[in-house]
């Protein structure tokens, strides 16, 4: 077989501009764990059912599995990796996630992490039904669902009590 | 499992779009959010795939005369929030609700959804209900296919190898019109068990239209008129139960399926004519 056509990939993730070489196959999700060696971003279910792999595109959540890297190039991504705060603490979703013990084994945590900070962007004040809706696209399989729900409320609160956050 | 290799093109106009699709064993890669998970599990392994996410004359969502167009790279959000969306065609947006969950429709779209010719696809059964037009483009020039001739079985469409779709465009719905959709999954935001769509037509205060698209029950939506026997319950429900045929599967048995429609059918009419009764206040 002749070799596999590749495609240059040239993204901004987390502020940064990186790019590779990669078959038009690879997914957005290896894109970032295997090429670039960003291993946040998780890969569960691989076909959209899940949700670890959600990371940002151009500020929106998606699926990183359900996107051909090279269909995207030239886009911002941000992963779970870039939420953190530039001093090197935690965003704000991830201290609300920690403060509420909203992960056990943290399998599903990055993909919930990138959907509430989005999710909050659009609407800061969720009621707790709103809350639940927001995450119902996410599957954690340790079954945490009480606390994610009490992660997104309590970094609704941070946020609103000023708490610092660069994203 | 990883996708089987194809070539990848992305072509920058329509004209090479058509030209790449030409070549054998070819698809097109719109929102991906249908097809990725195919070509990871290798139930598809097309040999091209012309990439139309560049296309910018794909884009965007317009008025056109009596008509609502919606171009092939609007994603489901755009279309969910769009406020001609809303004011012209409001059952587009009724449905969308429940086509998948918030990140899914943020890259997939809604013509793709059309073209896929899913038969658990809420937006399959709105084009069908309003008679949609579906715009291709194809190796020998433009054509327009009605919803009722597109739709052919399950995940089959009567596009023809080499052929993309531009567009859809949906007849504009004035205000003496009530559209509704409702649906049964077994989890939120998972493809409906059975669902239902509305359309009525009020003047005057009499009813002058009804009709339905139930999905999820045959290999194609089912579009039934049912102006003559919607007052009676009874009736109604014969009429409809005499039409479909669903299956049994993992999901639910085609008996409860049947249970299903018969009560998605009565509450899909009530709320549209309480949608048309709103629409006119
Ligand atoms: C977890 C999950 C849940 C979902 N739930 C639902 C749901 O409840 N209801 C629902 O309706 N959908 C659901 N979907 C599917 C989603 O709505 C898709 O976005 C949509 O069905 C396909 O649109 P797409 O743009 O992603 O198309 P793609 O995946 O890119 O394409 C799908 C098929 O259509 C063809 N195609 C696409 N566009 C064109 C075109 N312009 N011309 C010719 N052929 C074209 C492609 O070649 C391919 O065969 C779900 C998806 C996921 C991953
Ligand atoms: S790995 Fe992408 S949704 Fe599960
Ligand atoms: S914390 Fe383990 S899967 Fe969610």
């Amino acid at each position: 077989m002749n070799p596999e056509e590749l495609f240059l990939v040239e993204l901004t993730v987390n502020g940064n501009p990186l790019s590779a070489r990669v078959p038009a196959r690879r997914l957005l999700s290896d894109f970032l764990r295997h090429d670039l060696r960003l291993t946040g971003t998780h890969v569960g279910c691989e076909h959209g059912v899940c949700g670890a792999c959600t990371i940002l595109l151009d500020g929106k959540p998606v699926r990183g599995c359900l996107i051909f890297a090279v269909s995207v190039s030239g886009s911002n991504v941000t992963t779970v990796e870039g939420l953190v705060n530039n001093d090197g603490s935690l965003g704000v979703v991830q201290r609300a996630f920690h403060e509420s013990h909203g992960l056990q084994c943290g399998f599903c945590t990055p993909g919930f992490i990138t959907t509430i900070h989005a999710f909050l962007k659009e609407n800061p004040h969720p009621t707790e039904e709103e809350a639940r809706e927001a995450i119902a696209g996410n599957l954690c399989r340790c079954t945490g669902y009480q606390n994610i729900i009490k992660s997104v409320l309590r970094a609704a609160e941070l946020i609103d009590s000023g708490v610092r956050d660069d994203h | 499992m990883k996708p089987s290799r194809f070539q990848y093109v992305r072509p920058a106009s329509i004209p090479e779009a058509v030209v790449a699709l030409q070549r054998q064993n070819s698809k097109v890669l719109a929102g991906g959010q249908s097809l990725t998970p195919l070509l990871s599990m290798r139930l598809a392994a097309p040999e091209v795939l012309v990439d139309i996410n560049g296309l910018s004359e794909l884009a965007g969502i317009e008025l056109r005369g009596s008509e609502l167009w919606i171009g092939a790279i609007a994603r489901h959000q755009e279309v969910l929030t769009h406020p001609l969306v809303g004011t012209h065609v409001p059952l587009i947006q009724q449905a969308l609700t429940y086509v998948a969950h918030p990140v899914i429709r943020n890259r997939g779209t809604s013509v793709g959804s059309i073209a896929h010719a899913d038969p658990a696809g809420e937006l399959t059964a709105v084009a069908a209900l309003l008679g949609a037009r579906i715009h291709v483009v194809g190796p020998h020039g433009v054509r327009d296919i009605l919803a009722n001739d597109f739709f052919v079985g399950p995940l089959e469409s009567s596009l023809t190898h080499g052929e993309l779709v531009t567009g859809v465009s949906f007849p504009v719905l004035d205000s003496s019109w009530g559209s509704s959709c409702v649906e049964v999954a077994r989890r939120h935001g998972d493809y409906a068990l059975a669902g239902v769509c509305a359309l009525v037509q009020i003047v005057e205060g009499r009813l002058t239209a009804a009709s339905i698209a139930i999905f999820s029950v045959a290999g194609t939506p089912v579009v039934i008129d049912v102006l003559d026997v919607c007052t009676e319950n009874e009736k109604l429900n014969l009429k409809v139960q005499s039409l479909i045929d669903p299956d049994t599967d993992i999901h639910a048995t085609a008996d409860y399926r049947r249970q299903l429609v018969k009560t998605l059918v009565a509450q899909a009419l009530t709320e549209a004519r309480s949608n048309a009764e709103s629409r006119t206040s």
